[in-house]
């Protein structure tokens, strides 16, 4: 059963993640982003990472992805007939590259970095619940995430800076 | 019950991906997703780890990745639009002020 999902889940996460890149129109392929995300968060729960999965479906598709069609939609970007993407020999070397560098990751995965690691731990399912998230969180991992405070900080003022209508 | 080297291979896939779509789609808010491909890809690595070692590191780290994430692109998506404003393009290869 497990196993079904997993791959019906990792198939779903492939095929989004070609179309994402593939796809003319860019809201397109924010579907097909949200589209990964679901699919991701649907491994992460079979991973036992209840919190994670669900901050992925709130913060990731819900939030950054409005962000994204938002911005798409203010720009006005529906018809990408001006945005000429041609193949050229650049671009073909570049995905040639880009091949060499998954194929070299795939190698290293199988050699060293999995091997051993056959069945999830049994803490497994303690530690991805809110309770478990949230020990961690504000015990050994106070200090970073009062600095993650300061980061959104620094990130609301700089957007709105950057978004401004005239800088002065 | 599945070997992570399963998941560590999808999420090598998807971050390949990702990188084919920065290196080939020339939309400044695609590369941008596809960035944010890639993001993923590693934090299922790290999900995938923390699951099977059974250690909560890797999931403070893929919660700090996202609160990342979402700065990132606020900000990012603040310079798409200023750019937008001033150059009326989102092609990458129009926007090179900063080449010398």
């Amino acid at each position: 059963m497990e196993r079904i999902l997993f791959f019906v889940l990792a198939a779903v996460a492939l095929v989004s993640g070609v179309l994402l890149v593939t796809r003319r129109n860019p809201v397109l392929s924010v579907i097909y982003l949200v589209v990964n995300f679901f699919a991701l968060a649907g491994l992460y729960l079979l991973l036992s990472a209840q919190f994670i999965a669900a901050i992925q479906i709130i913060v990731y598709a819900g939030a950054i992805m409005v962000l994204f069609l938002f911005v798409i939609m203010l720009l006005n970007l529906g018809d990408e007939e001006k945005l000429a993407e041609h193949v050229n020999a650049r671009r073909i070397a570049g995905v040639a590259l880009a091949v060499a560098l998954g194929v070299e990751i795939v190698a290293v995965f199988l050699v060293k970095a999995g091997s051993g690691l056959a069945v999830k731990s049994p803490a497994a399912a303690a530690i991805g619940t809110a309770e478990g998230v949230g020990r961690a969180l504000f015990t050994r991992f106070l200090l970073p995430f009062e600095v993650t405070s300061l980061l959104l900080l620094a990130a609301i003022v700089g957007a709105i800076l950057l978004a401004k209508k005239k800088m002065d | 019950m599945i070997p992570l080297d399963y998941y560590l291979i999808l999420s090598a896939l998807l971050f390949t991906f990702g990188v084919i779509g920065v290196v080939i789609r020339r939309n400044v808010i695609i590369v941008f997703m596809s960035i944010e491909l890639m993001l993923n890809s590693v934090n299922l690595t790290l999900v995938g780890y923390s699951a099977y070692l059974g250690d909560p590191t890797g999931q403070m780290l893929v919660f700090f990745v996202i609160a990342v994430a979402a700065a990132e692109a606020a900000v990012g998506l603040g310079i798409v639009i200023a750019l937008f404003r001033l150059r009326r393009t989102v092609n990458v290869d129009e926007i090179n002020i900063l080449k010398w």
